[in-house]
């Protein structure tokens, strides 16, 4: 550490401006330039989001190519595994986040995504292995995969028509989050909660952009089931959703920000982001609906026409490794449903109720289907609520 | 005289065939594809089968709600725009030194280094709880809503779209010849009045290019409401993008986009035919 510490302060305007004159007129190179003013920095952590403009360092272990695409969903993943597996490869992981699966099914029907990598939740594989969109996985170049430690409650839906197309990452649950300092009580249910929207809670909740859940919830506070597609029902959901809309803080599945900021009081929420917020802020909680709600696994695919096939497996298998899945499961907080990672982790968190909630609350939970993937009411009950 | 035609005749078709090629390829193709989609059928899992079918168009008014906040935030947004760029655009050209100008400039670019995705997401956290309203907070006005509402969208488009009024406005009003001001003073007009009569219509034509340039933009916009509205103000631009990426419905979303291009067509017809008439006819300079 030898550098003064004003080396790596940003650059004051005059200085700026007299770096920019004497680079006008032609007393210093373009690159003395960049360096002293910072745009080069700039230009390099804009050159490290594009791969192909970095110089790729010696490979490791064979030859995997110098990057990934990898699609999954936000907070999901811890950084330094990321940047652990780029230094190890010599491969540049893109990571792109989305919202919703019919989004990564939207992209993946259009073709030409580019990905090699990607993570769909349980009730949508069957119809990716339909739609020819998914390659079977050679198990053989998984070797951290061990599906005697898997729970096979989370893992079956990774196996169709006896070929298996996914690996198991991460399960868990979707219920409502809230900030217990501003709501006087405690919601327990998806009636509830739409109750409260529409009550104390105006102008603070937020739902998904996403039709499974949100459509979801507001069939669960009408009694029917979380995976209705019967057209009665989704009518009545409908109009509890236009119903409340007036009253909602936003329709996003980025809910994390509005939470934080004290904006928003309550949420459906995913299990981890309850976890992550509960962390971080204690008042905000998170509880499993009485009457109901969604019980999920993620996994691993690889799309029928990814690019970096070497590349992708070699991913997989190093986020299979137990010890790197204990690191992932410290920055997003969802329980694994492997038995050799749950093997190292603290005691205690097997007593989280956030992440194991009460038997009873469990039962009442729904895994999403196949059907509400494709299903065009469900889609035009989502885009209707929207556009209202 | 003959020959001579024929060879200029092929010369400016062979001059003109890469415009061509290019407008053919890029604009006139995707519109036919889009079109022809617009009378198809949502197939079962999604995408699109062909059909011979108007139910698209039908449907059409169960989007009216994403045409009017549209058709309501895009002219309001390029009048405030307007308004705002002006004054800016003018101090630039005029009052400003020749030393600080080139600066000056640089700072209205200098946002277009990054992309408005990032731009408008930092607004998310300046215009919510603990941004802005924590600071009126502070000084005893509370419980400000600003985030998630029709005046954090305006902000977002005004924010996203000043620079791009700036610049034409600003390259008109530069180019203006200050010797008719000093005219205007000599035969006794006030500086109001030069204001008025001189600078104000010979600066037509870049309002003009900065009104479409912002407007046209505006119409397909769908990020800053889906960031600062919450997603509850929601714009032609989204109900395209959630037909296209979260319903899968491209025959409908279609139909909604060529219903775009009708009501685009029409109100910038309308536009020209009012603006440059007025713009002293020099409507060459348009763009």
């Amino acid at each position: 550490m030898s550098k003064d510490y004003k080396d790596n302060a940003p650059i004051t305007a005059k200085k700026f401006m007299e770096e920019f004159r004497r680079y006008q007129k032609g007393s210093v190179s373009r690159r003395h330039f960049m360096g002293v003013t910072g745009l080069g920095t700039a230009m390099a952590v804009m050159g490290s989001a594009m791969p192909g403009l970095m110089s790729s360092p010696a490979h490791a272990s064979g030859d995997l190519g110098d990057r990934l695409i990898f699609s999954t969903w936000p907070n999901y993943h811890n950084p330094a595994n990321m940047e652990n597996f780029t230094g190890d490869t010599g491969v540049n992981i893109q990571i792109n986040a989305f919202g919703s699966n019919e989004e990564m099914l939207a992209k993946l029907q259009a073709g030409a995504t580019g990905w090699d990598v990607f993570v769909p939740t349980n009730y949508t594989i069957s119809n990716y292995v339909e739609l020819d969109l998914i390659q079977e996985l050679d198990l053989s170049r998984l070797p951290n995969h061990d599906p005697s430690s898997q729970s096979p409650m989370f893992s079956n839906p990774a196996t169709v028509d006896g070929k298996v197309y996914a690996v198991l990452k991460n399960w868990g649950h979707t219920g409502i989050a809230y900030n217990s300092a501003k709501l006087s009580k405690a919601p327990t249910s998806w009636k509830d909660f739409f109750d409260m929207t529409m009550g104390e809670g105006s102008g603070h909740t937020i739902v998904h952009d996403y039709q499974l859940t949100t459509i979801g919830g507001a069939l669960c506070a009408l009694g029917y089931s979380f995976n209705s597609v019967d057209a009665g029902e989704l009518a009545k959901a409908e109009k509890l959703l236009i119903d409340s809309k007036p009253h909602l803080f936003a329709i996003t599945s980025d809910y994390q920000p509005g939470m934080r900021s004290g904006d928003a009081w309550m949420t459906i929420c995913w299990n981890g982001d309850g976890l992550q917020l509960n962390n971080d802020i204690p008042e905000i909680k998170y509880t499993l609906a009485t009457d109901g709600g969604e019980i999920w696994s993620d996994f691993y695919c690889i799309p029928k026409d990814a690019e970096h096939v070497d590349a992708a497996y070699a991913f997989i298998n190093y986020l299979l490794d137990p010890k790197v899945q204990v690191l992932e499961f410290e920055s997003h907080g969802y329980a694994t449903g492997d038995s050799r990672v749950d093997a190292l982790l603290p005691p205690e968190t097997a007593e989280n109720e956030i992440l194991f909630p009460a038997a009873e609350l469990m039962n009442g939970l729904e895994f999403g289907a196949a059907a509400t993937l494709t299903d065009p009411l469900r889609a035009e009950v989502i885009a209707r609520f929207k556009s209202a | 005289m003959a020959n001579e035609n024929n060879r200029s005749g092929l010369l400016t078709g062979a001059l003109l065939a890469p415009a061509t090629a290019w407008f053919l390829i890029m604009l006139i193709m995707p519109l036919i594809v889009v079109a022809i989609f617009s009378f198809g059928e949502r197939s079962p899992v999604g995408g699109y089968v062909a059909s011979f079918t108007f139910d698209q168009y039908a449907n059409l008014p169960s989007r009216f709600a994403a045409f009017r906040n549209t058709l309501t935030f895009a002219p309001f947004g390029t009048l405030a725009s307007l308004l705002i760029a002006y004054p800016l655009a003018y101090f630039l050209a005029v009052k400003v030194s020749a030393r600080w100008k080139l600066l000056l400039l640089v700072l209205v670019i200098v946002p277009f280094w990054t992309s408005l995705l990032i731009r408008t997401y930092a607004w998310i956290f300046i215009l919510g709880g603990k941004g802005i309203p924590a600071m009126l907070a502070f000084i005893g006005i509370d419980d400000v809503r600003l985030i998630n509402t029709p005046f954090a969208v305006m902000v977002g488009i005004i924010y996203g779209y000043l620079p791009l009024m700036v610049f034409p406005i600003y390259v008109s009003l530069d180019k203006l010849d200050k010797r008719l001001l000093e005219a205007s003073s000599d035969l006794g007009g006030t500086p109001f009045r030069s204001f008025l009569q001189i600078t104000l219509p010979l600066s037509m034509p870049g309002m003009a290019t900065g009104c479409m340039l912002v407007f046209i933009l505006l119409m397909g916009e769908f990020l800053i409401p889906a960031f600062l509205g919450g997603g509850k103000i929601f714009f032609v631009g989204n109900a395209l993008v959630d037909l296209f990426l979260q319903s899968r419905n491209w025959p409908f979303g279609s139909a909604v986009a060529i219903m775009l291009v009708i009501v685009m067509l029409i109100t910038v017809t309308l536009y020209m035919r009012l603006t440059v008439g007025k713009s002293t006819g020099r409507d060459e300079s348009l763009m």
